[in-house]
């Protein structure tokens, strides 16, 4: 059986394309997809081999370990729920009303890769538009802080340097690319332009721009501690306000460097005062396949995109606060869920180290070092694999995913909402 | 099974003006009559159908994009957690279940988005499907839409109806709306449209070609709601004309126009405005063919979203303050801007008189919906101060006096005299918007009628009574008591259908694989899974 427009939500692409071939119950071809997508649903389609719940490392039943995480849960007094960047909409929606439930906080992703985007979102607004514009109008492309060739390796061929497009006919001869990063990457050889900046200098580069496009006065010092000459800098800001349609796609160099929001901020008010000349947008280049989501999700149920707080019944934001590496770094979360993530494997090794002396339950569809950690562990099905959903692109666009094989394991949507409503019955008692 | 007696009934539909009389309830309608079920004593109180909002911007990505945008506005709102009810956030861009409440504890039951990119459509079911208590539907935005212009400069009228029919068949919408007609295509190369007549560049089209072909379209398809038309130059000095163009372009053909505050001023482009009104209210005082939202501001901080790109970008040059733009593949843009009115501002104070004058010189209240154009002119909360101003000539004459002075002198508002009566006010906020959108089960109490029904308790002051109302009936319970939520329901998705000849779909098909990143066949919303209680409202052929 063949399986087409099948969805890959490994990455923030969520390449929409994949012909996937089953026999029987296992994967056999994968069309269309990359390197990291045919990873993707080869490694989720493989029966994972874990029982469906463990305490401790010991398999129970599903009820047993719902009992004994609920019961975790709901005896915490500041729980915290993390992850979510891997699943659907449809969990998301269910874990943050688990969150509010517990009174604790919610946390995705985001808070440790483009947290510092929607943060320069709150502050300077952002200008942006959705990949199909890209490849339709875009004939100046900027990857700033991002390496796509090894991060995201379909972006370029799918939305943004070789597609033709409604107004790039000619595709990548219609186009510019420039590649901006502290070094050499694998996306270097499809550049036409590298600039090479020092560590720690973006914030510096992208001021000195939009001083340059602004028609200000220059600190040439600054500038030239760049690692980039006047020269250079010049030639960037005149190509950037010369273009017909750029767009920068703002990767974690940037977010997540010496700056981290001051530089995003830098990125948006740049592309901004870029639109005093010419049609300039800017892409965030999320990474995990639902990243989006999980933002979109908590906006529209609490107003706020990462790091909330349901303490004192309603939904407060605070970066710094309310944020996974903050609230596990003072050691303040006495329990924690993580849904569809790996912190232990990802964290700072002192989060990580409250992470072990709390109660953890995890949900995944594989084994990492968090549900090796964890004292309750699911193993639950892929959403785009064995379950539909709804996932995000990096420009916010809904997509749904198809169902591709059945699987003996329960969603996540599935185990959450059986623990919201387990928590419910424990509190109201 | 549900029963209120003795209450003074405005069902302006059926022709009732304050009559005090039964209205019975039974299996989410309205009945006859009815044996059992609770009673409600509604002696000294007022008894009309749910409210109805027929322009709001209140799901999809432009609302969350805004949500996203200003942790400063929700944090002077907070909406607590209750045994019933979701926590949220409130004032001007609520989040989803505190946009559900809050419409419900005003006694409206049911409310319209106006402006969803179909590329997004499924990130507003997503939405509504959080959105409880009310019913609600969409508008999808076609105004811009590449595949239409090419079809009509190619002059494939049929295909182009076609089109419109699979667009709102694969995104479960509910009408045809167009923004800025070509301005936001031309917007996507840092342009815009000026007027009726300019070619969209690259497209070799109009705005007139686009109003008129899309109106046609809607009558064509028998759309319940006709074309929805938010006109080019929204917000400038002199685009009165531009206004009284587009309507005269419908040629007799129904079509809805939006906020029409926003368009209806005089005056050269820079300047400050004038208001136009008086002609634009003839012309639709005369031409029945034509309804229209008002769009009033109030004043106070709200956000601007609009479907119109380089009105944001206007808009963020005129404030300073931070700037949102989403263009959207093929179909759309978006601006997002935050804004304060201000009472001493020469040009606030003349769209808050425009407004008012738009509701009190238009002389047939079925032609006007009640809207604030939520959140641009102001939150939909305020609706209660807007009837006030309407129903309370002494209320507004203080008001009148706390305004800029200078600009309210060249309006005509410090003489009309006009007051409307509740039945007039239960026009315009259920019985005008229903009819409007071709709701025919709603905005009325005639027996079979969906038992939306909101009871206030009466009270001089008008706005305290639409604030609060003592109960509001949804589907026949009971779901709201003196503001307070007592259950949480989910209403349903309105949504369209209309008959289309599949063959364009190859066509389509092909557009998509040059054009867009998404594949055709992942585009359409599935109904079973994004509409968990789906309403069809038929087309005119299909009733």
């Amino acid at each position: 059986m063949q399986v087409d427009h099948a969805v890959c939500a490994f990455c923030g692409c969520d390449c929409d394309d994949i012909s996937v071939t089953v026999e029987g119950d296992r994967i056999t071809k994968v069309k269309n997809a990359c390197i990291l997508g045919k990873a993707w649903f080869f490694n989720h389609a493989r029966p994972a081999g874990l029982p469906v719940a463990r305490i401790d490392g010991k398999s129970v039943s599903l009820e047993q370990g719902i009992e004994e995480s609920a019961r975790c849960l709901a005896e915490a007094r500041y729980p915290l729920v993390y992850g979510l960047s891997s699943t659907s909409c449809e969990t998301q929606r269910k874990a943050i009303a688990l969150a509010e439930e517990l009174g604790g906080c919610i946390d995705c992703c985001t808070s440790v890769c483009h947290g510092p985007s929607g943060m320069a979102l709150q502050g300077v607004g952002e200008p942006t538009c959705t990949l199909g514009e890209v490849k339709n109008r875009a004939d100046l492309i900027i990857y700033w802080g991002s390496n796509p060739a090894e991060s995201h390796p379909r972006h370029m061929a799918r939305y943004a340097v070789t597609p033709k497009g409604m107004f790039v006919p000619e595709g990548r001869k219609g186009r510019t690319v420039i590649l901006v990063d502290v070094r050499q990457t694998p996306s270097v050889r499809i550049a036409d332009i590298f600039l090479q900046i020092k560590p720690g200098k973006d914030f510096e580069v992208l001021w000195t721009l939009q001083a340059l496009v602004s028609g200000q006065i220059l600190d040439k010092a600054s500038a030239e501690s760049t690692g980039l000459t006047m020269e250079q800098l010049a030639e960037l800001a005149d190509r950037m306000m010369h273009c017909k349609f750029g767009v920068i796609f703002v990767g974690q160099g940037l977010t997540q460097t010496r700056g981290k929001h001051f530089n995003t901020s830098a990125a948006f008010l740049l592309v901004r005062a870029l639109n005093r000349h010419t049609k300039f947008a800017l892409i965030p280049m999320r990474g995990h396949g639902n990243v989006t989501g999980i933002d979109n999700v908590l906006a529209w149920q609490t107003g706020y995109p990462f790091g909330v707080n349901f303490s004192l019944g309603y939904p407060r934001f605070n970066p710094g606060e309310y944020t996974v590496v903050d609230i596990l770094g003072r050691a303040e979360a006495d329990a924690a869920l993580v849904v569809a993530a790996d912190p232990v494997a990802s964290l700072p090794a002192k989060t990580v180290k409250h992470l072990d002396s709390i109660p953890m339950i995890s949900l995944d569809t594989h084994e990492s070092e968090t549900t090796r950690n964890a004292h309750v562990a699911f193993t639950t099905a892929t959403a785009g694999v064995h379950v539909e959903g709804t996932v995000y692109r990096m420009d916010n666009i809904p997509i749904h995913l198809r169902k591709v094989l059945p699987s003996e394991y329960p969603s996540d949507e599935d185990v959450i909402g059986r623990l919201l409503a387990r928590v419910k019955e424990l509190k109201s008692c | 099974m549900l029963k209120s007696i003795n209450g003074e009934v405005y069902d302006p539909a059926n022709d009732i003006d304050g009559e005090v009389r039964d209205v019975c309830i039974e299996n989410g309608r309205i009945a006859d009559s009815v044996d059992g079920g609770r009673t409600i004593d509604a002696a000294g109180m007022v008894v009309m159908p749910g409210g109805v909002d027929m322009h709001a911007h209140i799901a999809g990505p432009k609302v969350n994009t805004a949500r996203k945008m200003r942790p400063e506005d929700h944090r002077l709102d907070p909406v607590p957690r209750t045994a019933q009810t979701r926590s949220g956030v409130g004032k001007t861009v609520p989040s989803t279940f505190a946009t559900g409440y809050r419409y419900a504890a005003m006694g409206y039951t049911t409310a319209f988005d106006a402006a969803v990119p179909p590329i997004a459509a499924r990130h507003a079911h997503e939405e509504f499907s959080d959105i409880p208590v009310i019913d609600k539907g969409f508008f999808v935005l076609m105004g811009n839409n590449e595949y239409i212009m090419q079809q009509i400069a190619a002059g494939e009228r049929e295909r182009m109806r076609d089109y419109v029919a699979w667009l709102l068949e694969a995104t479960k919408g509910y009408a045809v709306k167009m923004v800025n007609p070509g301005g936001v295509e031309m917007w996507k190369t840092l342009s815009n449209t000026h007027g009726l007549d300019e070619e969209v560049s690259g497209f070799g089209v109009t705005a007139r070609q686009i109003v008129q072909s899309l109106a046609e379209a809607s009558m064509d398809l028998h759309l319940p709601h006709p074309v929805h038309i938010h006109c080019n130059n929204l917000g400038i000095a002199g685009n009165w004309e531009t206004t009284l163009e587009t309507m005269k372009a419908l040629d007799g053909r129904r079509g809805h126009m939006a906020h029409v505050q926003f368009h209806s001023y005089g005056g050269n482009p820079g300047d400050l405005f004038v208001s136009r009104v008086r002609e634009l209210a003839d012309y639709i005082n005369n031409n029945p063919n034509i309804t229209v939202d008002i769009g009033q501001i109030l004043f106070g901080d709200t956000t601007s979203m609009t479907g119109d790109g380089p009105l944001g970008y206007l808009l963020h040059q005129v404030t300073g303050r931070k700037w949102v733009n989403v263009d959207v593949e093929n179909e759309a843009g978006c601006g997002i801007v935050p804004i304060e009115y201000k009472d001493k501002s020469h040009m606030h104070t003349t769209q808050w008189a425009v407004g008012l004058e738009w509701y009190l010189m238009v002389r047939d209240p079925w032609r006007i919906a009640l809207s604030t154009d939520h959140p641009n002119g102001a939150s939909f909360v305020a609706y209660p101060q807007v009837i006030r101003l309407l129903m309370d000539r002494e209320y507004r004459r203080e008001t009148l006096k706390k305004v800029n002075q200078k600009a309210i002198a060249k309006t005509l508002l410090p003489d009309l005299d006009r007051e409307y009566s509740l039945y007039e006010i239960a026009i315009i906020t259920r019985a005008a918007p229903a009819r409007i959108l071709g709701l025919k089960h709603k905005g009325h109490l005639g027996i079979g009628a969906d038992a939306d029904v909101t009871i206030y308790n009466k009270c001089d002051d008008q706005e305290e009574m639409f604030s609060v109302p003592r109960y509001v009936i949804k589907e026949g319970e009971i779901l709201v008591e003196d503001g307070s939520i007592c259950r949480e329901t989910f209403g349903r998705t309105l949504y369209v259908s209309p008959l289309y000849d599949t063959a364009v779909e190859k066509n389509i098909r092909e557009y998509f694989k040059k054009y867009y990143t998404i594949e055709f066949e992942n585009y359409p919303v599935q109904l079973e899974h994004y509409l968990p209680r789906p309403c069809e409202i038929p087309t005119a052929r299909d009733s």
